[in-house]
């Protein structure tokens, strides 16, 4: 017997984790690897939820949101190859041609 | 049972993120981000949701972590440099995640009774299994937004091939 608060606290531990590792990381693909860890979260909520309330729609709803970061994380991964092939760096305080 | 089930994964999963966090070269943080989706499954599994723990593993840890495996080998990326990091992160990022966790946890913490326990084995409607009842509403009412995600899977790859080609 787990309360489900326990794993929505669980959830918003790991979300707080990927907003700090966003703001932190400075390689532009471990900024991508939190933005994953965040959508991570949220489906844990998802998941709790759907239990809590006896609703299957909150896990349709994981999968819609598994299958959306799938063609995220293939898009964004090629376009991080494009900016690499472009600029010979990772770290994205070296792309800043918007900066000033 | 699910007690300790759940102290052992969810304590992996947070080792793993702040792992993630705290690695300065991309690999090590791509395999402790697969632990977490790892430790994910097992507690997608504890809440009675099989075909997403399956779907987790398959998907996740399986195609989208070795999709950043092989673009972490093909850049050749290696250790990140040390920068200050940005100001506005410092001064608004960090007490604003700060301050969105104790919100939540606040929340759901004086929620606890309202929102019930979860055992381990039961379904969540009570009627038959998990993958039967996720079939039953994707192919019949959500038959739809089903088809049109194919569709964006299908732009995706199309988008994907377009951009990693060798003249932009």
């Amino acid at each position: 017997m787990v309360p489900i608060a326990y794993y929505l606290v669980l959830a918003a531990i790991l979300f707080c984790i990927g907003v700090a590792a966003f703001l932190m990381k400075r390689n532009i693909i471990t900024i991508f690897m939190s933005i994953e860890l965040m959508l991570n979260a949220v489906n844990l909520t998802f998941v709790a939820f759907a239990h809590q309330w006896h609703q299957i729609s909150g896990q349709i709803f994981v999968f819609f949101v598994m299958v959306v970061a799938a063609a995220e994380a293939a898009v964004g991964l090629a376009i991080i190859i494009a900016l690499f092939r472009v600029r010979q760096t990772l770290n994205v305080d070296q792309v800043n041609l918007l900066k000033n | 049972m699910q007690i300790a089930l759940f102290t052992i994964f969810g304590l992996l999963a947070v080792a793993g993120a702040l792992n993630l966090l705290l690695q300065r070269h991309p690999i090590h943080s791509a395999l402790s981000l697969i632990v977490v989706m790892m430790s994910l499954a097992v507690l997608y599994w504890s809440l009675g949701a099989e075909f997403l723990a399956a779907a987790q593993v398959i998907v996740y840890s399986g195609a989208i972590m070795v999709l950043f495996v092989f673009v972490i080998m093909l850049l050749n990326a290696g250790e990140e440099e040390r920068t200050r990091g940005s100001r506005v992160a410092a001064i608004a990022g960090f007490p604003g995640a700060a301050a969105i966790f104790c919100l939540l946890s606040f929340v759901f913490l004086s929620e606890r009774h309202r929102l019930g326990t979860t055992r381990l084995g039961d379904s969540v409607t009570g009627a038959g299994s998990n993958i039967s009842e996720i079939s039953h509403t994707l192919f019949t009412s959500l038959l739809l937004p089903f088809e049109v995600t194919s569709i964006l899977i299908l732009v995706a790859i199309l988008g994907a091939v377009v951009l990693a080609r060798k003249e932009l």
